[in-house]
């Protein structure tokens, strides 16, 4: 395997319109590394995602993943990179007349040539991982927020993701949920050795999953640094972004 | 100057952009036609909750125009004592013009809205963007079951309009002008035994059906596309539906007119 970060962001610039949402953006993210991004509502922090996984292309400056160039890829490349990523969507983006089971196995039915006896074995790993295995039967419309976010999480899991991206994970759950989501990440990274980048705005859910956080406001990353660090930083506006969780 | 402008960029521009995206939907839809074997049940499940949701409006409609016609059609006749050819009116007036206009109008208002209904709400929820994430197309997953299931159902629609309709008609006859409902059955089933000079097939049933399969790619692509387009969340969603029923009828009104020139 080749050395060196996964994730090289480089001088990205985006806008939309006359909105400047992306402004020389640059980071890194190491093989097995975590990454939380935090900043405001509507800064771009979605936006982010979305270039490192293809949905959206950059008006200028380099994206590599996984040694790939991003924005270059073709859609046949682009769809093997995707094979290599999950993304967790801010609300679960579940298909609502398929059963919990059915969204899982829905990736692995479109793009792979597994027999249904692997899909199910496969797709009950996972499910059991998520815990959520009782309620494989049941439609998204009939289980919670929490639960759907973690069928997200399964469908998103089920390919084997190399690098996951999870959009404001605990938005949407009460405290005890978001910190059982929160363990769920930091466990699959343990067993799994995945390579994250997570948007959120809860500070506990940054701590736990994070090994560095960032702090991105007016289409930059302000600080990027360990958790620790970012509470002790001296920048004012970092300080009194994070002044209430600290 | 300024008026053709502002003109240009609300009405026109968007106007031809979404055109040509609901353009490119029905081609990549066609061209997704090898998948069809996988999307057997889809497509199934799409027909069914086509004839499910249209099949006793249809039927109640048809009736109604057909006994519409037999009335005031018939009444002019009579001022002719002409009244016995309503029974060459009716029923190929109706197979080739009325029907599969009527059919694809009504599945304009129930399916096709209910499509962009449906998509739109998956777009603005972020699933059709999962979708593509999870390197699912959506078009062969979503699009091609619709597509086909309309076209399939739309003839079929407009040949049960089109026998309800010449019965509604054959009750006037009888009850309004005095016909004989035997006589009246005889003269519209010669009426359909026109045969086309290009190829040896009934015309006016060939013509209609041909227009309706048209219609109802049409409606089904149209209604797909603009959900697919859909943004600003429920009320993106609502502004999507009245406009895939607005463009389907409209698209469908003007290429009857140039298709029934066309067919002549
Ligand atoms: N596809 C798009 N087209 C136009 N504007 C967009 C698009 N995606 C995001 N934006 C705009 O970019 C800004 C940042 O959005 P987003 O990344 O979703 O914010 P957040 O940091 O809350 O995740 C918002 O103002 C949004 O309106
Ligand atoms: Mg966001």
């Amino acid at each position: 395997m080749s050395e060196g970060p996964v994730i090289r962001v480089q001088d990205v610039h985006k806008a939309f319109g006359p909105q400047k949402v992306l402004q020389g953006l640059c980071f890194e993210v190491a093989r097995g590394e975590s990454l939380v991004i935090m900043g405001p509502s509507g800064s771009g922090k979605s936006v982010i995602l979305k270039h490192l996984i293809g949905l959206l292309r950059p008006d200028s400056g380099s994206i590599e993943v996984a040694g790939r160039e991003v924005p270059r890829l073709r859609p046949a490349g682009l769809a093997e990179l995707r094979r290599d990523m999950g993304y967790l969507f801010q609300h679960a983006a579940l298909i609502n007349w398929l059963s919990v089971y059915d969204n899982v196995a829905l990736p692995l039915r479109e793009t792979t040539s597994k027999s249904e006896s692997e899909i199910e074995s496969k797709v009950y790993s996972v499910l059991e991982l998520v815990r959520l295995l009782d309620a494989r039967s049941k439609f998204p419309g009939e289980i919670s927020g929490g639960m759907q976010k973690r069928v997200g999480l399964a469908r998103a899991l089920v390919t084997d993701p190399e690098i996951i991206l999870y959009d404001e994970p605990e938005a949407g759950l009460d405290p005890e949920m978001s910190a059982s989501v929160s363990r769920m990440m930091v466990k699959l990274r343990h067993e799994l050795g995945m390579t994250s980048v997570t948007v959120t705005h809860s500070w506990p859910c940054a701590e736990a999953v994070g090994d560095r956080v960032a702090f991105f406001e007016h289409g930059k990353l302000v600080i990027d640094a360990a958790p620790a660090e970012v509470l002790a930083s001296d920048n004012p506006r970092v300080q009194e972004f994070f002044a209430v969780p600290k | 100057m300024n008026l053709i402008t502002r003109v240009g960029a609300t009405w026109l521009r968007p106007t031809i952009e979404s055109a040509g995206f609901a353009v490119s939907i029905g081609l990549q839809s066609l061209l997704t036609l090898p998948h069809l074997p996988r999307r057997m049940r889809a497509t199934l499940d799409q027909m069914h909750l086509v004839g499910v949701k249209t099949m006793p409006v249809v039927l109640m409609v048809g009736f109604f125009v057909g006994m519409i016609l037999s009335l005031q059609v018939g009444q002019q006749l009579a001022t002719f004592s002409q009244q016995e050819s309503i029974g060459l009116i009716v029923a190929p007036l109706m197979a080739l013009e009325m029907s599969p206009l009527i059919t694809a109008i009504l599945l304009a208002a129930s399916v096709g809205s209910a499509m962009a209904a449906e998509l739109g709400t998956m777009k603005v929820q972020e699933e059709l963007t999962a979708l593509n994430v999870l390197s699912v197309n959506v078009i062969s997953y979503l699009v091609l079951p619709r597509v086909i299931a309309l076209t399939l159902m739309a003839p079929l629609l407009s040949l049960l309009v089109t026998w309800v309709a010449t019965l509604g008609g054959g009750i006037i006859a009888v009850s309004q002008l005095g016909l004989s409902f035997e006589g009246y059955i005889n003269n519209s089933l010669d009426s359909m035994r026109v045969i086309r000079e290009t190829i040896p097939v009934p015309k006016y049933l060939f013509d209609g059906l041909l227009k309706a399969t048209i219609f109802g790619f049409v409606t089904a692509v149209v209604g797909c596309a603009s959900g697919m387009t859909a943004s600003n969340g429920a009320q993106g969603v609502g502004q999507t539906t009245r406009s895939a029923v607005r463009n389907a009828i409209v698209l469908i009104i003007v290429l009857d007119f140039f298709l029934g020139k066309v067919l002549m």
